[in-house]
């Protein structure tokens, strides 16, 4: 691991300052992922700022009967409390599909979110990845894939955002509240909060140097048969080859948000249209234009699939 | 070096430390409490699973400086040879380990997980998030997966922390 200097900060206010002030600096809230990469020298921030004094702990009721999580909600807290248990449950069976109980105890909502891809060669330093190295070129590109991406892939990059919390906020509709350098707040509706790779993989969200994530915020409940099928290659502690998060109504209408196929939850409205239709006519629409490598081929059924267990088990009560 | 002080099984600690000192070379080889092992070094292991603050986490990942004041529990905490915590104790009935190098961990882990089933936090194995989760197999499995045993002896350690939860029931 690099040196680096180290500071708490006492309020959001002070924490982007401190970022503002000291070029290479960080915030640190869980660490899981951020320490796990300087450790490899992935990331090499000069200084970091630690967030977890910032008192962004709690779940609160908003006045529009949704919920405000704070970004240092820890996993398992928000996993557990029993308003998401009962009106989120998509969330928390996402929460729950993710990680280790370990890593669900330190890692934050606000860090869930941030975290890295787990492409090995994104993690390996002897490769070519644009994404660690910009212009460096992309090794998955022609390497082992069966991890990668099939959807909103460049020629740049290949990689997934490993999040399965994600998959679940965007089917919720989250939005993502932070606070500026210059002190500004403002709110960030999840389906832009991440960002494709494009030609600039490195760039991961619209998050501006130094902007702290405060809260996340959920719409009021919207009901519905919530269920989040994860398909590893483990029955537990492993990252999703494809998720479905999907929230399906007595109508039959509904969403459906997948992971592990873009380097963003992915979510196509018009394809919730045809629900009615059935798996096939909805992953149809959800993977147009999907460009998969010989390696990861397999997710296109894989996804009708697993939304077609997620529909049965909908309607079977 | 920055300074802090952490409580580490009931006693306060002193530490100048580098930055990047993590919790587990803290514990290890500032305090020389070598019982918390250092398996990957990257969280995907459990080795050096320890409770901080009632909760258990990776030591690996965490640095010792975001611990100011903290209290943690290592294995030697939780006991001695001469006088083992029940779950060292079902884990040596049950033979729920060979070469014992993940077995700390291990230990610190399921005195959690018996503590978090309790206070009702669910599980990707619990069939009902309305419902208190019950010590079942499943349940113990899919909480214990972020404890690796290289040498096998899952089916032991689930027989071991099985029995501790009959007993605290």
């Amino acid at each position: 691991m690099r040196p680096f200097t180290y500071e708490r900060a006492r309020s959001p206010a002070e924490a982007v300052a401190a970022a503002t002030r000291t070029p290479g600096a960080r915030f640190i809230a869980g660490g899981t992922n951020l320490l796990d990469l300087m450790k490899l020298e992935i990331e090499a921030p000069a200084h970091l700022i630690d967030v977890n004094g910032l008192a962004l702990d709690s779940i609160e009721t908003t006045p529009e009967g949704g919920l405000r999580i704070g970004a240092l909600v820890r996993n398992t807290d928000l996993a557990a409390d029993a308003r998401v248990r009962r009106d989120y449950v998509l969330l928390s069976r996402a929460l729950l599909a993710g990680a280790s109980g370990q890593l669900r105890n330190r890692a934050t909502t606000a860090g869930n979110l941030l975290q890295r891809t787990r492409c090995p060669y994104f993690y390996d330093t002897n490769m070519p990845c644009n994404k660690r190295q910009p212009g460096s070129g992309c090794a998955a590109i022609g390497g082992f894939s069966r991890q990668h991406a099939v959807l909103g892939t460049s020629e740049a990059c290949i990689a997934t955002h490993p999040s399965d919390m994600a998959v679940a906020m965007r089917a919720l509709d989250a939005v993502v509240e932070t606070v500026r350098a210059d002190g500004a707040a403002r709110s960030i509706p999840i389906a832009e909060f991440h960002r494709l790779p494009g030609d600039s993989p490195q760039m991961e969200t619209v998050l501006a140097p130094g902007e702290l994530i405060t809260a996340v915020t959920l719409p009021r409940p919207v009901g519905g048969r919530q269920i989040y099928r994860k398909v590893r290659d483990r029955a537990s502690y492993a990252f999703a080859l494809v998720s479905v998060g999907a929230i399906i109504q007595r109508d039959g209408s509904g969403r459906v948000a997948l992971g592990g196929v873009a380097h963003k939850p992915w979510r196509v409205e018009a394809a919730e249209a045809e629900l009615p239709r059935g798996a096939k006519a909805v992953a149809d629409r959800l993977l147009a234009g999907a460009r998969p490598t010989q390696e990861n081929a397999f997710k296109l059924p894989l996804v009708e699939r697993t939304l077609g267990a997620v529909l049965a088990e909908a309607r079977g009560g | 070096m920055p300074k802090l002080t952490l409580t580490v099984n009931g006693a306060s600690h002193e530490l100048a430390l580098d930055t990047r000192t993590t919790l587990l070379d803290a514990l290890r080889e500032h305090l020389h409490l070598t019982g918390t092992k250092k398996g990957c070094d990257h969280g995907q292991c459990g080795a050096c699973t320890v409770i901080v603050d009632g909760r258990r986490i990776n030591a690996c990942l965490t640095l010792a400086v975001m611990h100011e004041g903290a209290s943690v529990t290592t294995i030697e905490g939780l006991g001695r040879p001469e006088a083992p915590h029940p779950m060292q104790a079902a884990f040596v009935k049950h033979d729920g380990y060979q070469c014992g190098y993940c077995t700390p961990g291990q230990v610190c882990s399921a005195v959690a997980v018996l503590d978090e089933i309790k206070a009702g936090i669910p599980s990707h194995a619990s069939a009902d998030l309305a419902a208190s989760p019950q010590v079942t197999a499943a349940e113990l499995r899919e909480r214990m997966s972020g404890n690796i045993c290289r040498c096998g002896a899952y089916s032991n350690i689930v027989d071991a922390i099985t029995e501790v939860a009959g007993r605290q029931a």
